[in-house]
């Protein structure tokens, strides 16, 4: 459009002028095919977009800053993962119960990155705007980093710890993580728009900032300088991704009225989806964190309550209303870390990681931030537990979980009004029962039910006989399928889950270190009985 | 008692702990004199109704050199509220209903 202008020296553009070189300058009209031809996409999901201009990145990154603000961020990183390896950080975090948080870590979210870096992949070349598609140029790139830099950080710990080694392999065939895997396919599977509304604004806009502010802080505080540094680190991009997100929204709702529903379902769809995937990270933070920095319940007040609640009053002037449900979070918060931990804890035999019951130090942290909920329904139950493993009968369930259709996760929250109720849900389809966690994943289901009726269900794969090894031979007489069934989805019982106690990871701790694998516990065995192995 | 006036809104800033940021969080505070200060393990949150503005000329002040905004990206853990980006502030707002 310039070249006809003489050249000259020109003064140093500003910032804006930068930024709008590089987003409008360098696309162009397509000539021998149309533009729907092109972006295929476009009309996919009935979102009316009438002048991609109009799209504003706030952060108005260019190309050369972006290489060299993300080279000097892997400079840090890297200088302080050497650091940690050189002097043996692995050992002097707080305990080794803090290191199993770290398995469903590398197991269930890095290869969430990895995901992430492959939808906005697909984003950088379906968006018809460039604006938009350098943003999500950058995005995949930021989330291949976050992978890389999450599998470096944490191969130090692999060196010496159980449970890490076959990550990928797990997120693919282990039970409980079809439940991120599950989500962030279901978003990749669905159309740019709702993928970017899912990710960039219900997931990391309104919902990550749990993962990284106090979960990271909370490693910090467990000692773990490895983590807390590529926590930060991908953050640090994050931020720029949730600015995306709030100005997709934006952008959508100014483009046209007809958006609005459309968006607002999306909005309803994957703040709940999200919220379902975070019970994980409630768990991490009451149970896994040895030293804590707050509760999950607190983390929520502060980060969707408060933080969620202020966005979502000043999304109101385009029509968005809160999503559905967030009074049922609420209602939860006291709730689910419990509820999954006490899960996690009966089907210990089955999970890759081992698992306790907390500690009287920690129940009483727990009665503290929990006034309302933890000594009327969970402490009662965890010092029941405690009676029976004392008395040589532990508990534990050996029948395969019910498992919610939408979320993945067994069907093991309670009713919104009544925690001593389960709750369930069910909808026939097709002349097909299928079952359901919550209101807030039924919804899910029985607006696109062809969707969900495909989805992996491991249990039902189980009983079908499709989670077996090759040359497993069912007819035989000591086939046992559950036995079958963890050794196909890479866990390895005694090594991998369990009793925390008597696992290898507390055993090698102690014998390590010379302190106890539980920093609540005294060493559960003296040293002169581990030189036994 | 009957409040018709909307609360103001808080945004946020979040910034890792370290000594690139003690500066930078100076010039903010300083900047900002409704922000609250909250500190975590490794990292800082500032809180404040309505908006935030921050100022490189405060910040090369604080840090004794000059100061490109951008650079904030290498420390920057986390916002709340729209962002408005120029070489001379970085506002995080929210605008007024």
């Amino acid at each position: 459009m310039s070249a006809t202008e003489e050249l000259k020296p020109v003064k140093k553009l500003n910032l804006k002028e930068n930024y709008s070189l590089l987003t409008r300058g360098l696309g162009w009209e397509p000539t021998y095919h149309t533009k729907a031809a092109v972006y295929p996409m476009m009309a996919f999901e009935g979102i009316k977009i009438h002048d991609w201009d109009k799209w504003e990145d706030p952060f108005r990154l260019t190309m050369d800053a972006y290489w060299k603000y993300q080279g000097e961020k892997e400079r840090k990183l890297y200088a302080i993962i050497d650091a940690f390896q050189q002097n043996n950080g692995q050992f002097q975090v707080t305990d080794a119960r803090y290191v199993q948080a770290l398995k469903v870590f590398i197991n269930g979210v890095t290869e969430l990155e990895y995901l992430s870096h492959r939808g906005f992949c697909i984003l950088s070349r379906e968006f018809e705007g460039v604006g938009p598609r350098i943003a999500a140029q950058m995005q995949s790139i930021d989330e291949l980093r976050h992978a890389q830099t999450q599998i470096h950080a944490i191969s130090q710990y692999n060196k010496y710890f159980t449970g890490m080694s076959c990550f990928p392999y797990q997120f693919d065939h282990a039970w409980y993580l079809s439940i991120p895997k599950s989500f962030f396919e279901d978003a990749v599977s669905s159309g740019p728009f709702e993928f970017i509304t899912a990710i960039s604004f219900a997931f990391e806009y309104v919902l990550t900032n749990l993962v990284f502010m106090p979960w990271m802080s909370g490693a910090a505080f467990n000692g773990d300088m490895a983590t807390v540094s590529f926590g930060f680190s991908a953050q640090s991009d994050e931020a720029r991704h949730m600015t995306l997100g709030i100005e997709v929204i934006k952008f959508l709702l100014e483009q046209d009225p007809d958006n609005l529903p459309i968006v607002q379902r999306w909005i309803d769809k994957w703040f709940w989806r999200g919220y379902r995937l975070l019970t994980l990270l409630a768990a991490m933070m009451d149970y896994m964190l040895p030293k804590r920095v707050m509760s999950w319940s607190e983390a929520w007040e502060i980060y969707f309550e408060q933080n969620g609640g202020a966005l979502f009053v000043d999304l109101a002037r385009y029509g968005v209303r809160m999503p559905k449900y967030w009074e049922v979070t609420v209602k939860e918060k006291g709730l689910v870390s419990h509820q999954l931990w006490s899960t996690f804890y009966q089907l210990r035999h089955a999970v890759a990681f081992p698992v306790w019951l907390p500690s009287d130090d920690e129940m009483d942290w727990m009665s503290a931030k929990y006034p309302d909920t933890f000594d009327k329904y969970f402490r009662p139950k965890y010092t029941y537990w405690k009676e029976l493993e004392a008395a040589g009968t532990p508990y534990i369930v050996d029948t395969l979980p019910v498992l919610c259709q939408t979320c993945q996760w067994p069907t093991l929250f309670a009713e919104p009004d009544d925690p001593m109720q389960t709750c369930h849900r069910e909808s026939v389809y097709k002349g097909e029962t299928f079952h359901f966690c919550s209101d807030g994943c039924k919804d899910i289901f029985d607006y696109e039910p062809e969707k969900y009726v495909h989805a992996w269900m491991p249990v039902q794969q189980i009983l079908q006989g499709n989670c077996f090894l090759p040359g497993v031979d069912p007819t035989a007489p000591d086939f046992n399928p559950l036995v079958e069934a963890l050794k196909y989805m890479g866990i390895k019982p005694g090594i991998d889950g369990g009793d925390f106690a008597t696992c290898q990871d507390a055993r090698n701790w102690e014998e390590w270190t010379k302190r106890a694998a539980s920093m609540y516990e005294a060493m559960a065995t003296p040293p002169v009985a581990t030189a036994a192995e | 008692m009957t409040d018709t006036v909307a609360p103001e809104q808080l945004v946020f800033i979040a910034l890792q702990a370290n000594s690139d940021t003690i500066s930078i969080i100076e010039a903010i505070m300083a900047d900002n004199p409704r922000a609250v200060l909250n500190e975590y393990p490794a990292m800082v949150k500032i809180d404040a109704p309505g908006r935030l503005v921050i100022k490189r000329e405060t910040i090369e002040e604080a840090l004794g050199r000059s100061y490109d905004l951008r650079e904030i990206q290498l420390n920057l853990i986390s916002l709340g509220g729209s962002v408005d980006e120029s070489e001379d502030e970085f506002i995080l707002e929210w605008k007024r209903v």
